[in-house]
Formats: C-alpha cells, sequence, structure tokens
C-alpha cells in the first residue's frame, strides 16, 4: 500500500487479570490502514477491537509491537502529542462546558488565535447540522445530537486519524441507520483515515472500505466486506459475517483449488479450497444459504438431497431447514420473486438442493 | 408520607430528642446576655456600658487572651484544611483510579483514625512528638532556645493528620460514578495530565473537594482532645482557653465566645451542606 496512515506491526498487549494472572487481549496483530480509508474494527465484545484502537490513540501502549502513524513510530507518545482525535462510545462530552467550549477545547490546546477558533466552532457545528447550538449545555441534547457534536470536538481538530470507539452504539435502530450513511458521507467529504469499532457486522459491511474481523485478540482476515463475505478463511469469519451452513466431511479428491469433499450417508460435494488440503483431512464446507437453491434447474455440479423439516416466510425470502441425508442441517433461502416462487416445497417433502462448486467454500480451521 | 394518624409517644419522642439538642445551645446563647457575673441564675438582658446587651461580647474583644487564642485556632484550621484538603484528594484520586499493590489495606489503614477514640490518637501523637523531639534534640545536642518544643506547629501536624481521611471520605464519594473518559476525552483533545487534571478533573469534583476542606475546617475550629495533648506555650486554641476558664470561673463572656462560635460553625457547615448536595 502506498501510504499508509495507520500500521500495527506486531501488537500485543497484555494486563494483568483481577486474580494476578496474565490476561491477553492482543495477540500479535498487525494491520495496515491506507490514507484516507474507512477501516472497521469488527468482532464480538472482548475480541481485543477497542484494546487495539486505544494503542493506536495511546491510551494503552502496547507490551510488545509498535504502532505508527503515517510512517512516524509512537512508542510511548502520550494521547495529547498524537496527531489522532477520539469520538468515545458514550461521546464523553464534557458535563461543566458548554457545547462551544467543548468544541473549541482542542483548539485551545493547541494555542489556536481566538478569532479562529470561533471560525472553525462555527464551521464544524455546521457540518453536523447543529449551527447556533454553541451555547447550550450537553445534557440539553438528544443522544443523536451529542453524538454529532462528539464528531465535531474532534473533526475540528483537523486530525491525521479519527479513531471511533463503537459511536452509535447508543443510538436506536432508526438514528443507527441514518448515522451510518451520514458518517460515511462525511468521511468522504473531510477525506480523513476513520478507524471504526464495532461489534454490529451489518455496520461495518455498509460503512466500511475494509474490515478487520478480530476474535480474541487475533485479527483474523483483513479485507473489504465482499472478501470477506465472500471468501471467509475460517469458521469464525464465515459464522459472524452473515448466515451462513456447514458441512462437515473429509477430503476425497484434489483438483488444483477445488476438492471433493465426503460426508456421512454417501453425500459428496465439490468446493472452492483456497488452502492447500490432501486427501483425508477432516474439513468443513461452508455454503451460503442464499447460495443453495431448491429445484434449481441450472446444472450446477452439487446436488443433495433432504427432507424439508421447517419453512419459514419473511415477505422479501422465505428460508427452508432442510435435513439431508447424512444427518446435516442446513438452511436454505429462496427470494420471493413472484407468488409461485414462495412455495416451492412443504414439510415433510424430499427435495434436492443445488449450488455451484465456487459458493462452497472449503475451511480448515 | 402517609397521613394516617401517628402515635403521640412518636411526637412527644421527637420532641424530646430536639428538646436536649437544642435546649442548652439555646440557654447558653440567652445566658450571653445575662445581667449577672455568674451562669447560674438569669439576672435580666444586661444593659452596661457603649455595647448595651451585647456588654459581654465586647469584653470579650478586649480580651488578648481571646484574641491571640482566636488567631491560633484560625492559623491551624487554615493551614490544615488546605494542606489536608490537598493530600486528601490526591489519596482520593489515588483509590478511585489505580490499582496497586496493597490497595485495600491502605484503604483500610486510611480510614482507621475516624473510628479510633479521638483520646488515644491524641496520647499516641504525643508520645511520638515527645519520643522524636527528645531524640533530636539530645542527638543535636539542642542548647534550650532550640530545642525542638510542642506548639503551633505540632497542632497543625496532627490536625492535617486527623483531616485527611476525611476530606478523602467525602471526595471519593463524590469521584464515585466519575467518567473516566472524560479525562481520556481531554487527553485527546491535547491537553497534559496537568490541564486536565485543571480543566476537567477539577471542576467536576470541585464540590466534593470544597465540602471536604469546609468538614476538615469545622473539625480542626473545634478539636479539644487531639489540641489539648499536642499543644504548648503560645499555641493555645480557642477550645483550650474555653477549658481554662471554666476551671476559675463561668462568666456570660465564655457564653458569648461560645454563640459566635456556634454561628460560624453553622456557617461553615451550612456551606459545606450546600456544595455537597449541588448537582
Amino acid at each position: 500500500m502506498a501510504n499508509l496512515a495507520v500500521e500495527l506491526r506486531n501488537v500485543w498487549k497484555r494486563f494483568p487479570g483481577p486474580g494476578g494472572e496474565v490476561v491477553t487481549a492482543v495477540k500479535n496483530v498487525s494491520l495496515q490502514i491506507a490514507d484516507g480509508e474507512f477501516f472497521a474494527l469488527l468482532g464480538p465484545s472482548g475480541c481485543g477491537k477497542t484494546t487495539s484502537l486505544r494503542m493506536i490513540a495511546g491510551f494503552e501502549l502496547p507490551s510488545e509491537g509498535e504502532v505508527f502513524i503515517h510512517g512516524r513510530a509512537m512508542g510511548k507518545t502520550p494521547p495529547y502529542q498524537r496527531p489522532v482525535n477520539t469520538v468515545f462510545q458514550s461521546y464523553a462530552l464534557f458535563p461543566h462546558m458548554t457545547i462551544g467550549e467543548n468544541v473549541a477545547f482542542g483548539l485551545q490546546m493547541k494555542g489556536v488565535a481566538r478569532q479562529e477558533i470561533q471560525r472553525r466552532v462555527g464551521e464544524a457545528l455546521e457540518m453536523v447540522r447543529l449551527a447556533g447550538y454553541e451555547r447550550r449545555k450537553p445534557k440539553q441534547l438528544s443522544g443523536g445530537q451529542q453524538q454529532r457534536i462528539a464528531l465535531a470536538r474532534a473533526l475540528v481538530n483537523r486530525p491525521e486519524v479519527l479513531l471511533l470507539d463503537e459511536p452509535l452504539g447508543a443510538l436506536d435502530l432508526k438514528l443507527r441507520k441514518e448515522m451510518q450513511l451520514e458518517l460515511k458521507k462525511l468521511q468522504r467529504e473531510v477525506g480523513i483515515t476513520f478507524v471504526f469499532v464495532t461489534h454490529d457486522q451489518e455496520e461495518a459491511l455498509t460503512m466500511s472500505d475494509r474490515i478487520a474481523v478480530m476474535e480474541g485478540g487475533v485479527a483474523l482476515q483483513v479485507g473489504s466486506a465482499n472478501d470477506i463475505y465472500e471468501h471467509p478463511n475460517c469458521r469464525f469469519v464465515a459464522d459472524f459475517i452473515g448466515d451462513t451452513n456447514f458441512l462437515e466431511g473429509v477430503i476425497a479428491q484434489v483438483d488444483s483449488n477445488k476438492a471433493q469433499v465426503e460426508m456421512m450417508g454417501g453425500v459428496s460435494v465439490w468446493a472452492h479450497t483456497p488452502q492447500r488440503v490432501h486427501v483425508g483431512q477432516s474439513v468443513t464446507v461452508t455454503v451460503r444459504p442464499e447460495k443453495m437453491h431448491i429445484r434449481s434447474t441450472a446444472t450446477d455440479v452439487n446436488q443433495v438431497t433432504g427432507l424439508v423439516t421447517d419453512i419459514v416466510y419473511i415477505g422479501t425470502d422465505t428460508h427452508y431447514g432442510i435435513l439431508l441425508d447424512g444427518g446435516q442441517a442446513i438452511r436454505v433461502r429462496e427470494q420471493n420473486y413472484s407468488a409461485e416462487s414462495r412455495l416451492l416445497a412443504r414439510e415433510g417433502e424430499t427435495v434436492s438442493v443445488r449450488f455451484a462448486i465456487e459458493a462452497a467454500r472449503v475451511l480448515t480451521e | 408520607m402517609s397521613s394516617a394518624k401517628q402515635s403521640p409517644w412518636l411526637a412527644l419522642t421527637a420532641f424530646l430528642v430536639y428538646f436536649f439538642l437544642y435546649a442548652p445551645i439555646i440557654v447558653l446563647i440567652v445566658f450571653s446576655f445575662n445581667a449577672s457575673r455568674t451562669n447560674i441564675v438569669f439576672e435580666g438582658v444586661v444593659n452596661q456600658g457603649p455595647c448595651g446587651p451585647f456588654y459581654w461580647y465586647c469584653e470579650l474583644f478586649k480580651n488578648r487572651n481571646v484574641i491571640e487564642a482566636t488567631r491560633n485556632t484560625l492559623i491551624i484550621a487554615f493551614t490544615s484544611t488546605v494542606v489536608s484538603t490537598i493530600i486528601g484528594t490526591m489519596a482520593a484520586l489515588a483509590l478511585q483510579r489505580y490499582d496497586f499493590f496493597g490497595k485495600k489495606t491502605s484503604e483500610t489503614a486510611l480510614y482507621f483514625p475516624i473510628v479510633t477514640p479521638e483520646i488515644v490518637m491524641g496520647i499516641g501523637i504525643l508520645v511520638l512528638f515527645s519520643a522524636v523531639f527528645g531524640w533530636i534534640n539530645t542527638a543535636l545536642a539542642l542548647a534550650p532556645g532550640q530545642r525542638l518544643t510542642m506548639g503551633l506547629g505540632t497542632v497543625i501536624v496532627s490536625h492535617i493528620a486527623f483531616s485527611i481521611p476525611f476530606v478523602t471520605l467525602v471526595v471519593r464519594a463524590r469521584l464515585h460514578g466519575f467518567d473516566n473518559r472524560l479525562e481520556e476525552a481531554a487527553m485527546d483533545l491535547g491537553a497534559n495530565e496537568f490541564t486536565t487534571f485543571r480543566k476537567v478533573t477539577l471542576p467536576l469534583i470541585a464540590p466534593g473537594v470544597l465540602a471536604g476542606a469546609m468538614l476538615a475546617f469545622t473539625l480542626s475550629l473545634d478539636d479539644f482532645i487531639i489540641t489539648f495533648f499536642t499543644t504548648g506555650p503560645g499555641a493555645t486554641t480557642l477550645p483550650i482557653y474555653v477549658y481554662g476558664l471554666l476551671r476559675r470561673i463561668v462568666t456570660p463572656e465564655v457564653n458569648a465566645l461560645s454563640t459566635i462560635w456556634i454561628l460560624v460553625v453553622l456557617t461553615v457547615v451550612g456551606i459545606s451542606q450546600w456544595f455537597q448536595t449541588r448537582k
């Protein structure tokens, strides 16, 4: 990558646990975040995503490894000397200051002239569509408004990188959706690198250019939303992002980057395999439910049969639960194009399910 | 509150409690206007000299010993309040913020003096000071005029010591639920540790700090026991002085002095309460 805004190089973070034991929150994480990128750290709580963000901000120092911002090693640089600003989950607006004083705080610390501060605070409030709120106190604002003030307070300093720690977590669903789009638009406008922490996979897919999926302190996979959804590199990623089916089996045949996987009950499927596998190896095959089709006329190679156990109609789609001959359960999602497509099978009926080789993927871990 | 009929015994008990709490104070104030020199019978309101009913108050201000004792009391109270507030607040912040080895123990040890009988503390401090001073005086072979003795200094040090736990207790109550992210936000926006404390932490905990300071001030102002054990020549405080007066003759001067005192303490406590309840 040409121009790196942030780089984490083999970063580890260990904390003393409550019982005197050592808790490793971040394990050998290396990330490269390009200039101007909207980058998401995605994972369940306790996966190390917030700790990673806090190490970029300087609130925590790595136990091992190094954090670079625009090529400069941060070492033990304190937060107030780093060219980054943070939007906190709880907003952390200063309750004893007005909105104007809150937004002006960073500029005052930098010693910017009064008139310049006034102008830039005005601009920043306009940017978040809260012009004229200077004299109010944070308590007088709604959650969504406070969130936008927190954003203005950080962006007014024109940081090299903006760090956002679950900034939409406290908002209700509708407002969150609005803010997702607004944040993304804002990021395009200001052109600043955004590093965004979230546990919400949909939020990460909606907003980010690239996503790092974290689990247990490890960055499992880094890539675009499309990459991660279509080509998950492990079971956790496939499971965490969207819905998927897992089929357990053993490699029977390998043909360059395709492999035949045999399962119980004489079922066998062909799947794409990015990693090297050998015959006899136990693997998992993942297939997204929307890539499998019931009574398909397509000439897809893979065909399995099973018993329809349940049908859930949810408007846009119908979900079919199917118990395969070998005893493994899968879910198939059919889009409801027309009245006919709404009911392709009945409960208790035996159906054939087809899917392409490219839709199936061999996972070794 | 329910409007159900309450037992008359409850009302009587409440009356008696307040009666025994406040009757002595009211009697004390009334007797400060007594025409008699003794504190036994009220012989009508005094009307003597240019001050009229406030005769005993004026007599009080003519008394150089009272002026001297007041000065000592205020010096001790102000100094010990300032120092104990600073140390107590720092202790509260440290206990709130950090996990360190022996935290639980140091916390318990800090609050222990609050429940220790004051007489024990007083004797302990006296023994400690005499032993240390005696040792230093002998070791350095100081001449009688240069020797370390009990006085204002020892009183101030002991008052600082017993005020710190109270300040810490009050400030910690205020710190409970303090959002550490606010300090992080300040640092993130370019404020160093000191500026963060000055601009964000202190303004937010100021009501607690002021309430702690007021408490320390009143505690120092009317402390008798510890002062009694640690004072020396030229360091007589008001409580010690009043005690001395009582041993001779109780004139309404003592009542006048006590009345002024009650007013001062009430004011300080009132301000402290106001700060503590303010959001």
